[in-house]
């Protein structure tokens, strides 16, 4: 018990800011992940078959190429790419982008297809009327889709994405092999120094099934206000 | 783009396809039986055995699979006890670590989906068997399990694509799979994005020829024919 202490003789308090940090990089990636959505979902049930092969694309490719690959691609790919971007405005210096940010982008994307699968999925469970309906009031496309479709589709897709927060919950773990502190990170950091891998491993998995009983719990609630209606 | 290093390292990454092709098709076999194990399980009306059953997919399906492989990997050898046994010949070789996380990770979703597919088997079914007088033991292994499968092949085909997936965690414990020498080759070039399109590509390909595979037998297997 001692290893777990707070302060210096202990890795309580690391572990503690590495379960923040997982929380932090989770909710990131999962907005993050939303914004992907919000612009692929349109072109995936857009009636223009190029918009379509684009949001095919995307949610094929990034569901079936493994996690560790998209975010090898982005550690070492990543600043390469700011660079390049930056050398067409004429800035030349070496540029770092941060492990967070970097982790954050990575998993957001991947969470961002599996949204957006979801999405689509409750959107066409929408009634047609509603549509219909949207169309003979006169409002515009975008009005349509953000005002009347959204909050509609938000309470049909919320048991979907509570699964695919805990994908993302989990596939932060991931990041940990780009040298961003959190639970897995922190766990090997801390193993390493006190040789007891077993222990600190373990208690990783139990911070990580905390997580997601937690969670569980507070979207149950959500969608349970968010169906009042029904 | 450098397209002679996507040519030079396409022989490489497709040579390290055959360990993740391994990987998967170990733990998918070792898996699936294990999946079938605990699902009976999670049917059986002693409450400690249904909740021993519930207990194990609910640790493996909430905590990454990273976790899993490095408590099998880095923490099992800690025990001194284990590294006397005969279990250390496996336990020592990363190879067999990742076979042993992977199967039991996968048979934990295995079994959740076998057991919703066993749970929405119509009670006329089994009744229809009951009275043409067929045993218990028989309706479950001839009729049950049969229509189980059929049942579950959507659900069990995306959790094969899934563990070919997550067969890329691998490389974290040293094993030179798809994803390992990928990485390799990226950190001795630096050019991932030539990479990445190489390596992806060998696992859409695999993604596609499951999703092909699971396709036809679930038209093979349909209730109209």
């Amino acid at each position: 018990m001692e290893l777990l202490a707070f302060g210096k003789t202990g890795w309580g308090d690391e572990l503690f800011y590495a379960t923040l940090m997982t929380i932090a990089v989770s909710v990131s990636a999962m907005l993050i992940g939303f914004i992907f959505a919000l612009i692929f979902t349109p072109l995936k049930l857009s009636k223009y078959k190029f918009l379509n092969l684009i949001g095919n694309f995307y949610t094929t490719v990034i569901r079936g190429v493994p996690e560790l690959l998209v975010i090898y691609l982005f550690f070492f790919g990543g600043s390469g790419a700011i660079m390049y971007v930056a050398s067409i405005f004429g800035y030349y210096e070496y540029i770092e982008i941060n492990a967070f940010i970097t982790g954050s982008m990575a998993i957001g994307i991947i969470s961002g297809a599996y949204s957006t699968e979801v999405f689509r999925g409750a959107i066409q469970s929408i009634d047609k009327g509603q549509f219909e309906a949207a169309k003979v009031l006169g409002i515009n496309k975008f009005g349509q889709f953000y005002k009347i479709i959204l909050p509609q589709m938000l309470r049909l897709a919320i048991p979907n994405l509570s699964n695919v927060w805990q994908i993302t919950l989990k596939d932060t773990s991931l990041i940990s092999v780009t040298g961003l502190v959190e639970i897995m990170r922190q766990s090997y950091i801390a193993a390493g120094s006190t040789r007891d891998p077993l222990f600190f491993y373990s208690f990783a998995a139990v911070l990580y099934l905390l997580l997601t009983y937690v969670s569980m719990k507070f979207i149950n609630k959500l969608e349970a206000r968010y169906s009042r209606g029904y | 783009m450098d397209f002679d290093l996507m040519i030079t390292s396409f022989p490489k990454l497709l040579g390290a396809t055959v360990i993740t092709l391994k990987l998967l098709s170990a733990s998918i076999f070792f898996g699936l039986f294990l999946g079938l194990f605990f699902a009976i399980l999670r049917l059986n009306k002693n409450i400690f055995i249904n909740k021993f059953a519930y207990g194990y997919s609910y640790i493996f399906r909430g905590t990454p699979l990273l976790v899993q492989i490095f408590i099998i990997y880095f923490g099992l050898g800690q025990i001194e006890y284990l590294r006397t046994t005969f279990l250390w010949i496996i336990l020592k070789e990363p190879y067999w670590c990742a076979i042993i996380a992977f199967t039991l990770n996968t048979g934990a979703y295995t079994s959740e989906i076998l057991r919703s597919a066993f749970q929405t088997i119509k009670p006329g079914v089994i009744e229809a068997g009951k009275s043409l007088g067929i045993s218990n033991k028989i309706i479950f292994y001839k009729i049950q399990i049969p229509i189980a499968i059929r049942q579950s092949l959507p659900a069990y085909g995306n959790e094969i694509i899934l563990m070919m997936k997550g067969t890329s965690l691998a490389s974290t414990v040293t094993l030179m799979d798809l994803t390992g020498v990928a990485k390799y080759i990226i950190s001795t070039t630096f050019k991932p994005i030539e990479v990445f399109i190489v390596a992806g590509g060998i696992y859409l390909f695999m993604t596609f020829i499951i999703h092909n595979v699971i396709k036809y037998l679930e038209k093979k297997y349909s209730f109209q024919q």
